[in-house]
């Protein structure tokens, strides 16, 4: 069913009873030509793109829990390309130029909100690093503006500017950028798969990897052994215990993020707001809680749930940075478990194994590239052949040399 | 769970006064071994969901490098070696 005025004014006058579901629940056929393992929203972007633009269609993707339970639905719902290194820019503006024409692809309302996002810096170092990263994205097309703290006062008076060891001296803002609905995103790519024929099959995991003579052959799974032509992975969080199925050894480690909630409010906050003095960032819902985050936990984990002592990290950031923060209650938390790459940057490539295909490594900035991040794997696994602006995330880079480390912090992933 | 740590030097401390450097399994190489190996040392982990080793840094105590043997999924943490008594045993 197409979405539009009409079909809301003809549901709406038969009682919002006939509308259908968004997806079949689809049981497993015994192969396909491409399985795709993990229903989160780069696993269906994944099949989406497969079917529509590759002409892939005998393909399944596989989900151990209900779509939208993993990391599509545990994030801030950021999207931005506000990168520095030749090898990611280009990538985040594909996936932002995609997000801009995402709800006219899918014909689905994913709540696209080009609000800004805005980088704050509290030291004349910290101002040129963000010029520098201005000037980059500039180079690649993309604009980028430094407001000054004249400026900034006027549009974010709420900032505490006068912070004895941050005081904000202006920031790095990108118009484009802003947030979208996380769940919206997963529901509307995993409709748009399904019409172009895409089995979503959920509540099935992938228990082992089947090989003969070196290739994959299927996978057996909760509901039984299911054969394909060619396996992609896109398990994130879990990504070394799918892999570790086919023996491949991973420069991953799973970590937990943490992100809150609090109470409904008026809108307050314009903008996605990042504190470059800590690591912090907010933005308000329409629904109009606020919806922040700070750094990840530090240690390794597989649970998802968070640990008090970061969530009172976060809160004191926040604070420092919108001292009325204080005075607002948190309502959930919540996390997730991310693929920390040992660079920070994220992974699409081949594996050493010929029809096996690997998307991991999205540390905590998976959300905003689901579109090209689905593009590029589709390419990947369709042509058998990178796509160009995917061609920095290899396996291999940490061997030859050409680590993406935006941060700067080397191959430490609780650093990035 | 992984708030609380208990220091074999300053008993029962939260993880704040901690710096945590990561896997405590891997054995550096010998300078001389392959550029593999090296790779591996480096870049690649187990990432086990279940028991792992780990270096903790008592950094806002006795200083000193400790391996904590934690569960990564129930975040229950089985035990705390001072790191050279660690590297002693496993004679590293």
């Amino acid at each position: 069913m197409r979405y539009s005025a009409f079909s809301i004014v003809k549901n709406a006058l038969s009682g919002n009873l006939k509308w259908k579901p968004q997806w079949r629940q689809a049981e497993p056929k015994s192969h396909y030509d491409v399985i795709i393992v993990g229903g989160g929203g780069h696993g269906l972007a994944t099949a989406y793109y497969l079917a529509k633009e590759f002409g892939v269609k005998n393909v399944a993707v596989l989900e151990k829990g209900y779509l939208g339970s993993g990391n599509v639905g545990r994030n801030t719902t950021i999207v931005r390309s506000n990168y520095m290194l030749p090898g990611n820019e280009p990538f985040y503006e594909f996936s932002m130029k995609l997000w801009e024409g995402l709800e006219r692809e899918l014909n689905y309302n994913v709540m696209l909100s080009q609000r800004g996002v805005i980088m704050l810096y509290h030291s004349d170092g910290q101002r040129d690093a963000y010029i520098r990263r201005g000037n980059a994205m500039w180079m690649e097309g993309v604009a980028a503006e430094l407001i000054e703290r004249d400026q900034l006062k006027k549009m974010i008076p709420f900032l505490n500017y006068d912070h004895a060891r941050y005081p904000i001296l202006g920031g790095l803002l990108q118009r484009r950028a802003g947030t979208a609905r996380h769940d919206a995103v997963a529901w509307g790519y995993a409709r748009g798969a399904d019409r172009h024929g895409v089995d979503i099959i959920e509540h099935c995991e992938v228990t082992a990897i089947r090989r003969e003579n070196g290739v994959v052959t299927g996978v057996e799974t909760t509901k039984g052994f299911i054969g394909c032509g060619k396996l992609a992975l896109a398990a994130a969080g879990n990504t070394s215990r799918v892999g570790e199925m086919a023996d491949l050894k991973l420069p991953i480690e799973s970590h937990v993020l943490q992100a809150f909630v609090t109470e409904g409010l008026k809108p307050c906050i314009d903008h996605v707001i990042v504190y470059g003095g800590g690591h912090f960032y907010i933005s308000q819902s329409d629904k109009g809680g606020l919806v922040f985050g700070g750094e990840i936990d530090g240690y390794t984990s597989y649970a998802q749930r968070g640990n008090l002592a970061t969530a009172e990290h976060v809160m004191e950031e926040g604070v420092t940075m919108i001292p009325g923060l204080s005075r607002v209650r948190v309502l959930r938390s919540w996390a997730g478990v991310m693929d920390m790459s040992m660079d920070g940057s994220p992974i699409i490539d081949r594996t050493p194994i010929d029809n096996l295909y690997l998307n991991c490594g999205w540390c905590y900035g998976g959300f905003k590239a689901t579109p090209a991040s689905g593009y590029c794997f589709a390419h990947l696994i369709a042509k058998n052949d990178t796509h160009p602006v995917a061609r920095f995330l290899r396996l291999d880079r940490f061997a030859r040399g050409y680590a993406v480390d935006e941060a700067g912090a080397g191959p430490q992933p609780n650093l990035h | 769970m992984a708030s609380l740590i208990t220091c074999p030097h300053c008993g029962v401390r939260p993880k704040e006064e901690f710096t945590i450097r990561g896997d405590a399994s891997l054995v550096r190489p010998a300078p001389t071994a392959s550029d593999e190996t090296w790779h591996d040392y480096v870049y690649v982990r187990a990432n086990p969901r279940g028991r792992t080793l780990e270096h903790w840094q008592h950094a806002g105590g006795c200083r000193r490098f400790l391996v904590v043997e934690r569960d990564t999924f129930t975040h229950e943490v089985y035990s705390v070696t001072d790191g050279a008594a660690f590297a002693r045993e496993n004679g590293k």
